[in-house]
Order: structure tokens, then sequence, then C-alpha cells
């Protein structure tokens, strides 16, 4: 027993349990902090909660498109994020036409109808350009070594991304306003945007269609069969090129319709948008534990509230002078938040919250 | 249908497929851009255009691939109207493409999406002839280049040979020269001059090539060695002598010397060990902040606190590699159990943390945030100093010298042999007695230490540091250079670096492109020659091996 103990005790361990609990402590303390220092309001907090949803909303879309790919390639599809940037960069210039054409200021029809087209143009063209990717540079590689599908990745983002910018400019563009969607509704006493209730209602809807279509569609239940074991299910009668393209193109909807809410809720687009909302899904899908749909989802919406919540939760109360935290601007630093809980997790729980243990073995 | 079959069995498929292919990626080329770019460097100086060679090359590419499909897949029994024929097919096909383009750019403006489609790019297109006249010389150029591609493949291979090189030999130098002697580009005679010495160089070669090699490898050693000195010397007096061609070369020949230095160091983290560090960038950073910390006149705190002066260049040299260092362990222990992709997402987080904090608001009374860190001095040995680019060039230079021979050392070392083992499989490698905690430390932190000297010395060069400056672009160059020239070679981040840092550098026109390039670069790699260019002998062993291992 004692032996087993020290043995599990390596100094390494004993530091990374060190850091983790000194984090635990600054987070803890952060926020009995900010709580009793009481800077906030109820509705701020609710606010960016809700924020928060909508936002980790987008992230469960992309992360899907991680988790289903790693789950049959055992891959990360780094030019997921760049997929996931066509879909409204494209659906930009159907915006700005349809807003030139008037179809924004006649009432809610013509309104939703311009929408969904945008909507539908958003999620074609990252279905092909994911389709195309897998045929091009992924598939001659199924057998490679493990660094050489990651590489071209990495290659394939990049290609992707400029040549994005090489075709429609570097400049960042806006999506026309859109004017319905500007005020607020009132749900229970609870202000809510528009374009936050929207896209919301939206990402529930896209992820509990994928949840059947992968828990009870045929197609889908030939996904889980690849992911598990692809030979066997090559020795079942599956197609499993078949099955991998269509893994891609689903993920390629699904990031492009998380693009298109992305596109809503911040109303602008640009060829480098794709590279933090992607590595911030993958760390939700990490979360979730990767190949594991539920957990993509649960991942995404964690990640999207604790963003939204950890500068002002955490970080302002973590140290203040006075009347003043410390930090000046800690929205700054809430893009490194992501980051930081994507390594503790790595460490402490590889296997996320639901999920098998992937980031060690298996390789 | 029936009794015509024995001449039409001839499949054109594979001339159809590549000249599609050829044909959207020509037209990639135009409308981002790349060509029109391009078109304002002459070649060969009132006749040709850089931008023109490009479109050429792309020509010449896919129509001798289409031809190279047709004969594959004819095996040989391809009559010569047959290969002539696929070829000009193919550069038609192409064409076909670009007339296109120029049919509905012609009547819609596509201007309004495609910020390239402009009246330059048709105009150019077009040969200045005009809408229809310049319509029919595209179709024309592309049968005509076509057909004179697949003539290329009626000859013997050492004429097919000595004209490729011949032709390929013109836009190079003609790059070079502008680029070195700000020339305007070669006249028609020194193209057709160059033409002449490469062709007939490469004809004379392949005839007696075999001979002279032989005579060489039959010198008595004491020849053998002079004649390997003798090719040392020269390459030493080129690299020695190229900064004399003015200040702007020098200046990127620095930054070459920089991502060699880097490149030597992921080399051994990728290359050796194995482990996928994509947050390289962020030891780079440390590097170059420690040295504007301790040596640049806006930053008090820490000199005045710990040595009461400010540092100077080489004073501060060893704390940046130190603390490159120490980050390297630090980061490395939390990622000692993790493998392969999760690695470089973690290690690009960690460089990405370091970026994000480095311009917050948080750390700027320390560090500056946004505002960076400026006037950071130029390096000094007695009465030297450092101040111009030619004479950093020759400081990374003895730096570069420096890093490869430990590189070079330490890989036929017991640690290098070491870390080679865990690259290829970590749990026979602990097996065999390997501390796999400290291999992999030790690999962190030599990789680090290079990457902390480089950024010292790039703090030192640009004389301010920005957190923009560090961002994961720069892992991924240092990536392209020791993935294209050849994980694991030291020659090949040589060649790595000066391919991909020089070249665009010298084609400053394409610095917009840059990424584009490496990203299609590390795609087109990994498909075709995974081993880099100059491939290290084991590693090559064993990506063939994988490939031979396919099948089970």
């Amino acid at each position: 027993m004692l032996q087993r103990l020290r043995r599990r005790l390596s100094g390494t361990m004993l530091a990374m349990w060190l850091i983790g609990l000194v984090i635990l402590a600054v987070v803890v303390y952060g926020i009995t902090n900010t709580l009793t220092w009481g800077h906030y309001s109820l509705t701020q907090w609710l606010n960016l909660i809700i924020y928060g949803i909508a936002q980790g909303g987008i992230y469960a879309l992309i992360a899907l498109g991680y988790t289903l790919v790693y789950g049959i390639l055992r891959m990360i599809n780094f030019a997921h994020s760049e997929v996931f940037m066509s879909g409204p960069f494209i659906g930009y210039f159907v915006a700005t036409a349809l807003d030139n054409a008037g179809y924004f200021d006649r009432g809610w029809g013509p309104t939703i109808f311009a929408l969904a087209l945008i909507l539908l143009v958003a999620m074609i063209v990252p279905l092909v350009i994911a389709v195309l990717l897998e045929r091009i540079a992924y598939r001659p590689l199924r057998r490679a070594p493990r660094l050489v599908p990651l590489i071209t990745a990495i290659g394939a983002s990049y290609f992707l991304q400029y040549t994005f910018l090489g075709l429609f400019g570097s400049n960042v563009k806006g999506y026309p306003d859109i004017d319905l969607l500007k005020d607020t509704w009132t749900f229970g006493g609870v202000e809510i945007l528009r374009t936050q209730a929207l896209v919301i209602v939206a990402a529930l809807f896209f992820l509990v269609i994928l949840y059947i279509f992968v828990q009870l569609t045929k197609t889908g239940k030939a996904m889980q069969a690849v992911s598990e074991d692809k030979d066997t299910a090559a020795l079942m009668g599956i197609d499993v090129d078949r099955i991998i393209v269509i893994t891609f193109a689903v993920g390629g909807v699904l990031a492009g319709a998380a693009g298109f809410f992305y596109a809503l809720l911040f109303r602008q687009v640009k060829f480098d948008m794709g590279f933090f909302p992607g590595i911030k899904a993958f760390t939700a899908a990490v979360l979730g534990g990767i190949g594991n749909v539920v957990g993509a989802m649960l991942g995404g919406m964690f990640l999207g509230i604790a963003e939204s919540l950890f500068p002002n939760l955490v970080l302002d109360g973590a140290c203040r002078w006075g009347t003043t935290g410390c930090i000046p601007a800690p929205y700054q630093l809430k893009d490194a938040l992501a980051f930081i809980l994507l390594v503790l997790v790595l460490i402490f729980r590889p296997t996320g919250i639901l999920g098998e243990r992937l980031a060690v073995k298996k390789a | 249908m029936q009794t015509s079959k024995a001449t039409t069995r001839l499949d054109l498929s594979p001339a159809i497929r590549m000249g599609l292919i050829g044909g959207i990626v020509t037209l990639l080329l135009c409308l981002i851009g790349v060509i029109e770019i391009s078109h304002g460097r002459a070649v060969i100086y009132p006749l040709l255009s850089l931008g023109q060679t490009l479109l050429l090359l792309a020509y010449v590419l896919f129509c001798s691939m289409a031809v190279r499909r047709m004969l594959a897949a004819s095996e040989g029994a391809l009559p010569r109207q047959g290969v002539i024929g696929s070829g000009a097919l193919a550069g038609l096909l192409i064409s076909a493409f670009l007339v296109a383009l120029l049919l509905v750019g012609h009547w819609i403006n596509l201007r309004a999406v495609l910020i390239r489609a402009s009246p330059q790019l048709y105009e150019l297109l077009t040969f200045g002839l005009g809408f229809v006249p310049g319509i029919i010389a595209l179709l024309l150029l592309g049968l005509l280049l076509g057909a004179l591609v697949g003539g290329l493949y009626l000859l013997s291979e050492q004429w097919r040979r000595a004209i490729t090189l011949g032709v390929a030999l013109i836009p190079l130098l003609a790059i070079l020269s502008s680029a070195f002697f700000a020339q305007r580009g070669l006249s028609p005679l020194a193209a057709a001059l160059i033409f002449g010495v490469g062709a007939g160089g490469s004809y004379l070669w392949s005839k007696s090539g075999a001979s002279v090699r032989q005579r060489i490898a039959d010198l008595p050693p004491a020849g053998r060695r002079l004649y390997q000195i003798g090719q040392l010397a020269l390459v030493a007096a080129v690299v020695l002598l190229l900064p004399l061609s003015g200040p702007y070369p020098s200046q990127v020949l620095y930054l070459v010397g920089l991502y060699v230095l880097m490149g030597l160091g992921l080399n051994i983290v990728v290359g050796f060990a194995g482990l996928l560090d994509l947050g390289y960038v962020a030891f780079f950073a440390l590097g170059a902040y420690t040295m504007g910390i301790l040596t640049s006149p806006e930053i008090q705190w820490a000199t005045m606190r710990l040595f009461g002066f400010q540092l100077s260049f080489w004073a501060a040299l060893p704390f940046a590699v130190l603390v490159a260092t120490l980050a390297g362990i630090i980061l490395g222990i939390p990622v000692l159990g993790m493998r392969g992709d999760y690695l470089a997402i973690v290690t690009l987080g960690f460089g990405e943390i370091i970026r994000i904090v480095a311009l917050s608001d948080w750390l700027k009374p320390l560090i500056g945030g946004s505002n960076g860190i400026t006037r950071i001095p130029r390096p000094i040995i007695g009465p030297i100093h450092f101040n111009s680019p030619s004479s950093l060039y020759y400081l990374i230079i003895i730096g570069c010298l420096l890093a490869a021979f430990i590189a070079t050392r330490v890989k036929d070392s017991r640690l290098g042999r070491a870390w080679m083992a865990l690259r290829e499989d970590e749990d026979v490698a602990q097996a065999m007695g390997i501390d796999l905690v400290r291999t992999k430390l030790l690999a962190f932190a030599t990789g680090a230490a290079f990457s902390g000297l480089s950024g010292a010395f790039f703090a030192a060069l640009i004389g301010s540091i920005y957190p923009h400056s560090f961002t994961l672009m720069i892992s991924i160059n240092a990536l392209c250079v020791i993935i294209v020239g050849g994980m694991g070679s030291i020659p090949g981040v040589l060649l790595g670096a000066a391919a991909l840092v020089g070249l665009p550098e010298i084609l400053r026109e394409f610095s917009e492109y840059r990424l584009l390039l490496f990203g299609a670069a590390l795609v087109l790699m990994m498909l075709v020659r995974p081993e880099g260019l100059i491939p290290e002998a084991r590693r090559r062993l064993e990506l063939h091996e994988a490939e031979a291992g396919a099948g089970e």
C-alpha cells in the first residue's frame, strides 16, 4: 500500500498536483472575493450567462466536427476552423446581396426567408470544402504514420485561410444590420437580445437533430460502428470510405451553421476568424471526451459559459487593490482561458467529462 | 462504334483529368492574385514577366503530368500523335478555364466578390490583344504549349532533361539577379546564353557524368579529401561573400540564419524525438523578451534591482538562453504523458498563452504590453559594433555553425539515440531502459535553448519587439522549414530555411502569399515526399517501411 503510494507520488506528478491546487485555490479565492465584493448585479450575471450559452452553442456545433472526425480517423482535423470560416464568409456575399435587395426591411417573412437562405449557403460551402479536403488531402494518408496527416491538416488549414485572403481580400467584412433582430425579447422578466435568443434556439435545434441522426438512423449507427473499429465495421458490410465522407460532410455542415450563428452574433467575418473558435471548440471536444458526441455538446456549453464568466468572476476578484482589480481589462485574458483549461483537463482528466482515455495511449 | 474499336481504344481520361485539375489550379492562381502581382517583375526584360512565367509554368507542369499519366496508363504503347495530342488536350483544357473566366468577367463584374478579378488580370491573360483575339490567342497558347510539352516526351531522356534544366535556370537566375543586383531581369541574349549553358551542361553531364563520378571515387584518399575540402571551401566562400552584394541580401540572410537556428532546435524536438511542438514560438518569445528586458534602457525594473545597470547583449545572452531552457523544462513537465496530436495542441496553447499575456494590459508596466520593448541595443565586441546587417549576418553564421555542430554531435550521442528510440516506439524505448522523463525533458530543454538563442538574436537585430511578432506563424514557419528540408536531417534544415524563408523574402511581392505557399508546401510534401528534400537516412527508411506495411 505504502509502496504503491510512493510509486505514484513521483516528482513530476507531485509538481503537477501542486500546480493544480494553486490554480484551484486562485479560482475559489477569486470567486468568493468577487461575489462578496458585489460589483456586478444579478442582471449582469444573467446577461453574461446567456451570452455564454449562445457562445457555447456555437462551440458545441464546431466541437462536434472535431469529435466525429477524431472518433473515426484518430486525427485532429486542424483545418476544421477554416471549414467553419468558409461558410459565413461566402454567406456574407449572399447576405449583402439580399440586404441590397431589401429583404431585411420588409417584416418577418422576408427576413426569415433571407436568413434561411444565408444559412443554407453557409452550410453547403463548408460541406463541399470538408469533403474535398478529405478526398484530396487526408484519404491518401490514411495509413501513414500519425504525424503525417496532422502536418497535412496544418498545411491545409493555412492553405485554405490564405486562399480566402487571396480571393476575397484581407479586410473585415461587416454583415448587414438586421433591424428586426436588434431589439430584445423578454422571457420571464429577463431581457434577451434577439440575436442571442435566435442563436441559442437554432444551435439547440441542430444539436438535437445531430443527436437523433447519430443515435437513431442507420448511417449514424454505421458511423458509430466505424469509430469503434474500422476493420470490423468493413467486415460487417459498412462502406467505410462512404461513412468517412459522410462524417466530414456532417462536420462541415455543422461548422457552417455554427459559422453563420457566429456571424449573427459578431456581425463580421474575416479570413482568419476561424482560429480561436476552432481551437476553443477543440478544447470543448477534449473537455467532453473526444470521440464522444454528447461530451462535445456539454463541453462546448461549459466552455462558452466559463469563458463568458471567467474574467469577471475569477480574475476580477483574484487580486484587487482597494476598489479596483489589479488586472486591468481582464477580458483580454479571456482567450487564454480555453488553453489553460485544455492543459488542465489533459493533465488531470485526459478522458474528459465523458469518454475514453485517448490522449495518452492508443497510438 | 464497334467497327472502329481498335482506333478508339485510346483512353484519354488521364489527360482530361490532369487538364481539369490544371485548369482549376491555374484559375485559382489567377484569382488569388499571384499572377497579376508578379507581373510587375521581369524575367526576360521586355518579353516575359514573372507572372507570365508562372502561368506558363502551370501549363508546362500539368501538361507534362498529363502526358506522363497517359504514358503510364498505356504502358508505353502510346502512338506519337497520342503523346503530342494528350499534352495539347490538357493545355487546351487549362486554357478553357481561363477563357471561361474571361467570358464571365466580360459580362459580370466579378470584382465585387473576387477582388483580384481585375481588368489588369484580363489584359494579362489576353496578352493585351483585346477580347476576342486574346481568347483565340489563349486557346492557341494552350494547344501549342501542350503539344510542345508532349513533343518533349518524344525526345530521349537526356535531351528532355537538358532542355528542362536550361529552361528552369532562366527564371531562377533572373529572380536571383533581380534580388541581389537590383536588375530589371535578364536580357533576351542573357536568357539564351543561360539556356545554352544549362542545357549543354546537363547534356554533357548526362553523357560523361558517370565517368567523372567514377574518377572521383577512384581518387586516392588524400585526393578525395582535398576534393571534399574544395567543395566545402566553395560553399563557405559563397556563404561568406553573399553579403557583399548589399545590405538587403544580408538582412534576408540574417533572417534565414535565425530560422536555421530555430529549425535546428525544433529539429531536435520534432525530428529526433518525434514530439510535435507547435508552441515553439513561446521560447523564441521568452528569449527575445529576456533580451529586451535586460538590455533595453526602457525597462528598468529588472536590471536595476538585480544588477544596478543595463546589461549588454553578451551579458544578457546567457540569461535569455537560460530562461528559455527553464521554460522548456517547466512546460515540458505537464505534457510528459501526452502523445502526438494532443501534444501539438497543448504546446500550441502554451505559445498562445504567452502571447496573450504579453499583449494584455496586466503585465504592461513590466513588459510594455502592446507597445512592446524598443531601443534594444546591438551587440558589441570590443571595438566591433555589430550595426550593419552584414556584420550581424556573420555573427549569426557563427551561431548557426555552433548550433549545427552541437546538433550533429548530440545526434550521434547516447542521448540522440535515446531520442530516436523514443520517436520509434515509446513503450519499447522504456522497456530498453531509457528514462522517458529525463529524455523528453532534455529534448524540450535543448530545443527551447536553441529557440531562446534565436529569439535573443532576433531582438537584437530588430531592435524592438512586440507581442504580435510572436504569433503561431513563427512556430509554423519553423515547422515548415524542418519538414520541407527533411525531418531529423541537419543539412535539410539549412536548405529548408533558405528555400522557405529566403525565397519569399527575395520575392517580396509574394509576402502576402507566404503562408499560402507554406500550407501548400506542407500538404504536397506530406502527400508526395514525406521524408523531405534531404531526408535523414533512418527516417526515410521508416516512412517507406510504413508504406510497405500499408497492405497489412
